[in-house]
């Protein structure tokens, strides 16, 4: 029980990096390109996909900013673990 | 300002720890052509440069290195995670432990601690650029000098991951400067300072 949370733990994890590495390739690329409106219209799309991800990620297991926080018993913010622990 | 997100860019699982590993990543960390080093350019650079696409690459770009910065911190931290006295004796870590334990400190490969002589911010965008791309190649080949030490997969893997992102960040900048040269006198090419020197002779 405990390994399948874990698994789908990562899997969520891995699955916003995937899209938040698209999200950073498409910033820089828009950054030096500000008007290729098929590279906005990619990014439009992946960045409202990554925001339904997070949001849920964040209610199910703890926020990844601070903003997403919807605790009210225990502030997961400070207590779930930090990024550089490894193992998920 | 910044915000934080709980995650590191790419995963950081390191299973073996590996105390001369330690010592040679910690380059990436606070060494001449570490990820501290870097970050700290491309975001003091930014007030100098008068076209908003470079001064928003720039903060871009110098954000992304402070998430490296925290990977090659993780990757130095589980390399030196639950090491005894005799693997910090053996693997040559008894110099640092000295001074630091087992803590993050920012330093190159030989002991050099971490410098801001090591990076430079003119005042001057087309200076500033030709330095970027520089500093990204040799970063670039630092990572490539430690792939050439690491045998461990769960390492490889994250530096193989730093690497690639110093030839994106070359390519953008490549770009900047383009964009920086587009906009001056073609009679002025290197001869002015565009964000310092008479703004006449650019077209802004």
């Amino acid at each position: 029980m405990r390994q399948m949370a874990v698994t789908e733990h990562a899997r969520m994890l891995k699955d916003i990096n995937t899209i938040s590495f698209t999200l950073v390739e498409l910033t820089l690329y828009l950054d030096t390109h500000p008007h290729d409106k098929q590279a906005m219209e990619y990014f439009n799309h992946y960045a409202r996909i990554e925001k339904q991800m997070k949001q849920e990620f964040s209610s199910k297991y703890y926020p990844l900013n601070a903003s997403l926080s919807t605790d009210q018993k225990e502030w997961t913010w400070a207590t779930a673990p930090m990024p550089w622990e490894g193992g998920c | 300002m910044w915000n934080y997100e709980k995650r590191l860019q790419f995963p950081v699982n390191i299973k073996e720890p590996n105390a001369k590993l330690a010592q040679v990543i910690i380059s990436q960390y606070g060494g001449p052509d570490g990820e501290m080093g870097a970050s700290m350019r491309y975001l003091s650079q930014r007030y100098a440069t008068p076209y908003r696409e470079v001064a928003g690459l720039l903060t871009d770009i110098g954000t992304e290195e402070l998430a490296h910065l925290e990977m090659v911190a993780a990757i130095v931290h589980q390399l030196t995670r639950n090491l005894s006295m005799e693997e910090i004796q053996a693997g040559g870590l008894a110099p640092y432990y000295t001074d630091h334990t087992v803590g993050i400190w920012p330093q190159a490969a030989g002991g050099v601690p971490f410098n801001a002589n090591q990076f430079q911010s003119k005042g001057d965008i087309i200076t500033d650029l030709f330095e970027d791309m520089a500093a990204e190649q040799k970063a670039r080949t630092t990572y490539d000098n430690l792939l050439r030490l690491i045998k461990d997969p769960d390492v490889c893997e994250p530096i193989k991951f730093l690497r690639q992102r110093e030839i994106v960040h070359f390519q953008r900048f490549g770009e900047a400067l383009r964009i920086t040269q587009e906009r001056l006198n073609s009679k002025n090419f290197y001869a002015i300072n565009p964000g310092f020197d008479m703004t006449d002779n650019c077209n802004k």
